[in-house]
């Protein structure tokens, strides 16, 4: 699986993508995040502003429920600023 | 997807924009009105009461396009329209630098005003990029505008 992150969810876990071996247990975004919050401290960020993270699974608007696989790209970040 | 509308351009892009020529593009067959907008950076910011030196604009490749496609495919559905235009820079820019193309052309005006004004309350708030503001060495990502999630009122159905 492809991990994204953007912005200043970037800058916190300190890199703009990784790939990681989706466990077979992790069914979906929520538990994905919490998974990765044991991994290292670094991702407790994504866990505390959850409220305010948009998330994307292979490049559309997705929510925290939504199912996911080792397959997909999933992406991090904060609401846009562009324009 | 695109490709199969040739009155429909949208570009991310570093390089600037020159907008005369983006105004010939937008005048198809049966144009009557041209409507523009164009974001440029400020070098001020008022929320911080600081000079800006420059700013960074980031996206995610792929999905913004997508986004972007989505939101102009939309204001098809809405409004009678000859030819959209969206063009945003990404990089590194400098304030009074042009950001952001939003070109709509129609029949008649209010469609092409309605359908201006639309593209970029949508773009605002849909499409994935993110500001980072640049002075003496501290970087500030810019923050979510709340006005612009209720400048999106004005068009739920």
């Amino acid at each position: 699986m492809i991990i994204k992150y953007f912005s200043w969810i970037k800058d916190h876990v300190g890199k703009s993508e990784e790939q990681i071996e989706l466990p077979d247990h992790i069914n979906n975004v929520n538990e994905l995040i919490n998974y990765l919050n044991e991994l290292d401290k670094k991702y407790s960020l994504i866990l505390e502003k959850k409220k305010l993270i948009k998330i994307a699974i292979n490049k559309t608007y997705s929510s925290f429920d939504t199912n996911i696989s080792n397959n997909d790209e999933i992406a991090f970040f904060p609401p846009v600023t562009g324009g | 997807m695109i490709k199969n509308f040739p009155f429909i351009k949208i570009k991310i892009q570093n390089e600037d924009f020159d907008v005369s020529d983006e105004i010939k593009f937008l005048h198809q067959k049966n144009t009557g009105a041209i409507v523009n907008f164009i974001g440029v950076v400020r070098g001020y910011d008022e929320k911080n009461n600081e000079i800006i030196n420059s700013m960074t604009l980031e996206h995610y490749p792929g999905m913004t396009e997508s986004e972007i496609e989505k939101i102009v495919f939309e204001s098809f559905q809405r409004w009678e329209l000859t030819g959209v235009t969206v063009i945003h820079r990404v990089g590194n820019l400098k304030p009074s630098d042009q950001i952001v193309f939003v070109g709509v052309s129609s029949k008649h005006r209010q469609n092409a005003f309605d359908g201006c004004n639309f593209i970029m309350d949508w773009l605002k708030t849909k499409a994935p990029f993110w500001k980072v503001e640049e002075n003496n060495n501290k970087k500030n990502w810019v923050s979510f505008n709340e006005n612009d999630n209720q400048a999106l009122k004005k068009w739920e159905e």
